[in-house]
Parts: C-alpha cells; sequence; structure tokens
C-alpha cells in the first residue's frame, strides 16, 4: 500500500477544477441511470446480457486494471527503475492477454459459464470451485477497500477533504451506478475513465518532456543521476528483479513475471475475464483482450515516463533524495516514489488540465473499486448462493440478490477501508495472501483445459500445494534465509507454485478417479466438437481487422519492436 | 423503451457511449480552450515550461470529440429485432 508522505502535495485547484470534476461524475451517475433501462434479467445485470461490441468490452478489459494503485504504483516503479518498468505492461500483460484471447477464450465463452469459478465447477466439481470462489470474492472486497481507502487520502492529500467525507461519498457514486445498472454502467464507465485517465496522462507527459528539454534531456538527466543509464533500457532490468546476473534476471522476467505471474493474472482473474464474457459473439469475446492489448502496449509512455520525468526534475525527488530511496531509506524531503505522479501534476499543470488530471485520478480509484463490486456480486450471487444456498428461484430472486449483494459488499468495502487506514501493514499481507491463490490457478486451468485424465482431486490439492510452496518461497525470502531483493523474490514464488502445482496434480491424477467424458463437453480440448469452439466470420463479425488470429499476430510484432526499440 | 417485449428483445446499446465519451470530452475541450485562449496567465505559462497546455489539450480534445461523433454517426448502432436476425454489415 503507497504510503502518501508529509510532502506538501496540496493542489492548488479552483472552481474551473471543481467545476471539470463535478461533470464527470454527472456524467457517471448518468451512465448508471442510463444502463438500468438494459436491465431485465439477472444476464442482463451480471454479464451486460452478453451484448457489448469488442472495442467496448476491450477498452474496460484494460481499464479494469488501470486503476488508480496502477497509475501511481507504475509511475512510482518508472521513477524508481526507468525504462525496465515497462515489462509490466510488455512481457507481463500483452503475451498472457494475446494467449486468453486466441486460446482459452473460445472455453470460457462457448461453455456459457457465467464466471470463472463456474468454470472451474463444472471441470472439477465442489472442492477446487469452493476454493476459487471464496478466495476470489474475499480479494474482491479487500480490493475495493483498498481502492477506497486510497482514493480519500490521495483527495485528503491534494484537496484537504476528511478522509471519511470522501469515503462515503465515492462508497455512494459507486454503489448507486453498479447497483442500478449492473456491469453495462461498471463496463461504460471503465470505459469513460480510459479516455479520461489519457486525457489527463498526455498534456502531462507532454508539459513534462518539455520541461526536461525532450527525450534527449531525460536521457541526459537520468544517465547522470541515481540509478544512472541502466534506467533507459528495457532490458536486463537488473534493478528491477534485484538479481545481480544479466541471465538470471532475464529468466526471472520471461518465467516469473512473463509467464507464471501475468498468464495467472490475465487468464484465471473474473474481473478480466467478466468483461470478455460480456460481449456479443465468440468472435468479440476472443477480440476483447486483444483490442485492449493495442492501448495496454502505449500506456508505459504515459504512465512510466511522467514517473521518470519527475524523478528528475521534482525538487523532493531528484538527486540526493532519489538516490536515499533506492537504497532502500527515507528521502530528507519526505516524499516517496508513490508521490511522483502527483508531485508532477502539483509542479507543472495549470488549472484546468489541474482538473482533468484530478477527474482522471478520481476516476481511476472509482472504476477499480466498481470492477471489485461487479465481479464480486457475479461470483457471490452465482456461485455462492445460487450453486449451494438457494439452488432453484426464478430468475428475478438473482437478479434483486444482485442488487443487495452490491450493497453489502460497498458495506463490507467501507469496513476493509476502515481497517486498510488502521493497519497498512496487515492489508499489505492480506493482499500478498491472496496473490498466493493465484499463483497456481493458471497452471490447474491450463492442465484442464488440455489434459481429459486431469481429475477433481488433483485440481484442489494442485491448488492447495502450489499455493504452499509460493508462501514457503515469500517466508524464506522474508526472514532472510534465501536472499531475493527487489521483485526476484515474487517471480520466484510464482514459478515455486506453477511447477509445483503441475507436478502434484499429474501425480494426485494417475491414482485417483477422472470425470466421466461426456460430463467434459466443451471445457476440455480433446473432449469438445471443434463447430463449438468456432468463431461466426460473417456479419459483424466479418472482415480481416476482425480475426483474432491476425490481430494477435499485429500486436506481437509492435511489442517485439517496442522491447528492441527501448 | 418502458416496455420490455417479451421476444427477448436486445437493447444493449440503445443509447450510444461514444456520444457520451463525445460529451465529456467536447465539454472539457470548450473549457480548457477557452482557458487556455483567455485565462492563462505568464506564471501559469513559466509553471508548465513555456507551453499553453490547456490551450494545445483543449484543441486535442476538440479534435478527438470531432472524430468519435464522427464515428458513431457514419456507423450508428444497430438493434437486432430478434435473435439470429443478421445485420448486414457496411
Amino acid at each position: 500500500m503507497p504510503v502518501l508522505a508529509a510532502a506538501n502535495l496540496r493542489l492548488d485547484a479552483h472552481a474551473i477544477d471543481y467545476v471539470l470534476l463535478a461533470f464527470y461524475f454527472v456524467l457517471v451517475l448518468g451512465i448508471g441511470y442510463l444502463a438500468r433501462k438494459q436491465v431485465s434479467s439477472s444476464i442482463d445485470f451480471f454479464l451486460s446480457g452478453r451484448s457489448l461490441p469488442a472495442w467496448v468490452t476491450g477498452l474496460a478489459f484494460i481499464s479494469a486494471n488501470l486503476g488508480a494503485i496502477e497509475v501511481m504504483g507504475m509511475s512510482a516503479n518508472g521513477a524508481q527503475y526507468g525504462l525496465p518498468t515497462a515489462h509490466y505492461f510488455w512481457i507481463g500483460a500483452i503475451p498472457a492477454m494475446l494467449f486468453l484471447g486466441v486460446v482459452m477464450m473460445p472455453f470460457y465463452y462457448g461453455s456459457k459459464v457465467r464466471s470463472v469459478p463456474e468454470f472451474m465447477r463444472r471441470r472439477f466439481g465442489t472442492g477446487a470451485h469452493l476454493t476459487n470462489g471464496i478466495s476470489f470474492a474475499l480479494a474482491q472486497i479487500l480490493i475495493a477497500g483498498a481502492n477506497l481507502y486510497l482514493l480519500a487520502s490521495v483527495v485528503n492529500l491534494l484537496l484537504g477533504w476528511p478522509i471519511w467525507v470522501s469515503i462515503v461519498i465515492a462508497a455512494v457514486i459507486v454503489l448507486a451506478y453498479t447497483a442500478l445498472g449492473g456491469l453495462s454502467a461498471a463496463i461504460y464507465n471503465e470505459v469513460l475513465q480510459f479516455f479520461v485517465i489519457v486525457a489527463a496522462l498526455v498534456p502531462l507527459t507532454i508539459v513534462g518532456l518539455y520541461k526536461v528539454g525532450g527525450w534527449d534531456g531525460l536521457v541526459d538527466k537520468v544517465t547522470g543521476g541515481p540509478g544512472g543509464a541502466a534506467q533507459l533500457d528495457s532490458w536486463p532490468g537488473n534493478q528491477l528483479t534485484g538479481f545481480t546476473d544479466n541471465f538470471l534476471s532475464v529468466l526471472g522476467l520471461v518465467f516469473g513475471l512473463g509467464f507464471v505471474l501475468s498468464f495467472g493474472y490475465w487468464t484465471t482473474n473474473f474481473v478480466e475475464v467478466q468483461r470478455a464474457m460480456a460481449s456479443k459473439s465468440m468472435s468479440a469475446a476472443q477480440r476483447t483482450p486483444i483490442i485492449g492489448a493495442f492501448p495496454k502496449m502505449l500506456i508505459p509512455f504515459i504512465v512510466i515516463i511522467p514517473g521518470m520525468i519527475a524523478a528528475v526534475t521534482v525538487t523532493e525527488l531528484q538527486g540526493e533524495n532519489k538516490q536515499a530511496l533506492i537504497d532502500g531509506g527515507s528521502a530528507p524531503s519526505g516524499a516517496t516514489f508513490n508521490d511522483a505522479l502527483l508531485l508532477l501534476m502539483r509542479d507543472l499543470l495549470p488549472n484546468g488540465v489541474l482538473g482533468v488530471a484530478i477527474a482522471g485520478l478520481l476516476a481511476s480509484f472509482m472504476a477499480g473499486m466498481a470492477a471489485n463490486l461487479s465481479s464480486f456480486n457475479t461470483v457471490f450471487t452465482y456461485d455462492i448462493w445460487q450453486a449451494y444456498i438457494k439452488k432453484d428461484k426464478p430468475d428475478g430472486y438473482y437478479l434483486k440478490m444482485g442488487r443487495w449483494v452490491t450493497a453489502g459488499a460497498t458495506i463490507l468495502a467501507i469496513g476493509t477501508a476502515a481497517i486498510a487506514s488502521q493497519y497498512s501493514n496487515l492489508m499489505d499481507y492480506l493482499q500478498q495472501l491472496f496473490s498466493f491463490f493465484n499463483a497456481p490457478l493458471f497452471a490447474t486451468f491450463i492442465l484442464g483445459m488440455f489434459w481429459k485424465r486431469m481429475t477433481p482431486a488433483a485440481a484442489w490439492i494442485g491448488l492447495l500445494s502450489g499455493t504452499a510452496s509460493a508462501i514457503v518461497v515469500f517466508l524464506l525470502a522474508e526472514t532472510g534465509v534465501w536472499d531475493l531483493p527487489g521483485q526476484g523474490a515474487s517471480f520466484i514464488g510464482a514459478g515455486a507454485a506453477f511447477v509445483v502445482d503441475i507436478v502434484v496434480s499429474v501425480a494426485v491424477s494417475t491414482v485417483s478417479k477422472p470425470r466421466e467424458a461426456a460430463e467434459l463437453t466443451g471445457l476440455v480440448y480433446s473432449l469438445t466438437p471443434r463447430e463449438s469452439l468456432k468463431r461466426s466470420t460473417t456479419g459483424e463479425d466479418a472482415g480481416w481487422y476482425r480475426n483474432p488470429g491476425l490481430l494477435a499476430g499485429i500486436v506481437l510484432v509492435i511489442t517485439i519492436a517496442l522491447n528492441i526499440a527501448f | 423503451m418502458a416496455s420490455e417485449s417479451p421476444a427477448r428483445m436486445r437493447r444493449a446499446g440503445a443509447f450510444d457511449i461514444r456520444l457520451i465519451i463525445s460529451l465529456l470530452t467536447g465539454v472539457y475541450g470548450v473549457v480548457l480552450t477557452i482557458m487556455g485562449i483567455a485565462f492563462t496567465d505568464d506564471a501559469e505559462l513559466e509553471k508548465a515550461a513555456g507551453v499553453n497546455i490547456n490551450l494545445w489539450a483543449g484543441i486535442g480534445l476538440l479534435v478527438f470529440t470531432a472524430l468519435m461523433v464522427l464515428w458513431a454517426v457514419v456507423r450508428p448502432i444497430r438493434v437486432p429485432v430478434s435473435e439470429g436476425d443478421e445485420t448486414p454489415a457496411g
């Protein structure tokens, strides 16, 4: 959890900035009101009636992840590590997003499941389903609370409003539009949020680059400052991984970040997959993450570069301050890298654009929280309530239920926000804990999709032992038994979880009983008729520019070019 | 809008998100452009490294708005009347 330090972050916001901010919130609520008219069944509420066009779900797909934690955190990493941070986008997201679109989406969309845990349930039965469903639901409430608290503390620092006022106002606004319009309202607002964030960050980057004397000026200043020229090349990224050996660093990035961590997150996290499930056809669902990959490739330039600029121009962050922070100490000025974006905004933006920037930041906090709520209420209603508690009610019951669950989740999120404000370390550890559940999920999914022999017992035993091995690596690194500085520990932990999950799952599968082949149609590659994995190529799915495979190829080529260039 | 026909008529996208985005960026664009022309003093110019960022961001937003509206006008949303009813592309 970013600690926003005592540095003077108060922005000089004028009436015009508040007007721009208020106008944004009017539109946000307006979208909730308009989206409500489209909700007449539980599928409308939880999955937007599977009716949205691919560009909308594609932008929502990355926007749900482009919360303020991400924006501020990645510009902080940019300030600290420089360009290697781009790996979180290029190698840490793009390949997994393409894989989701091309390989996994046909199973998710084709099997007509309504959530990722539901896929788990149909493939592996109760044990793995409950592990996945409950850990996911708890994690969402936790993250929603963390978003809420961060929003309030940023508003407190920037504008001077009391923390509790912002928490309650933000929670009420998010609740209003997600309870009214369901997933559609959340998704439409994510799309709107995407454009506001871009409108906020592009001017900041441009002015920042003018300030340091263009790209050459930035190169000179970063080379001359702490961290040095290594911050200007994305490879091998030793400062980021914490490995001194170049080869190990590259290996850690490719296997740990690029393969296990990112595939685990992007392909099995329901917050993301839900956006693709809301699209209107198989082809659109496949295109969702691939269309999202186009902006995802370019976002580093408007997030990381402002961070780098802040670290060499902002008084509180440059020179000895940057050196002290890189060494793991605290800066004489009291600022931290997490303040980088806010300090740069304070230094560079005049009133007017400043209002847009504040709107963009608040928008990203709220959209992040709405994404957590809308995926939580789906999993809770379909996967816990309908699956185990009240089974055979009419559809209207679950629709009403969904609205109440949203309200309940909001209240819980206010509660977790309160915990976060008191015990920020505890929240860090809890989030860490839930990331352990994610680490082995991808292994279980991919094995389950392509190996029909894999058994239900193997699924939950594999998940648990994978999680356990990630925790062991974490504890070894934390207690200093195994010396892994930087991000190296989480890369190795995720890698261990993946390998252990695969090994244990295969071992257990050989001695336990698999499910009947007939039950696995549509869920396992070899047992699914090719027809049901096909996308239509007529009507609104026609044309080469709507071909998921081709689009994925284009993204891949551009990403490789970016890696060579930077 | 009020009467939802029982034939599972899909009203998705009956309101066009592109127009709402255009409304937001359009208003922001107009406000920033005016700020840039009339209300940005030398101190603020100095702050932003000599760039009149309000003006340029405003113009950028207006251009974006125009493109978004153009897209919405050229390719309006078609609401399928019933399931299986193919709307011709183009």
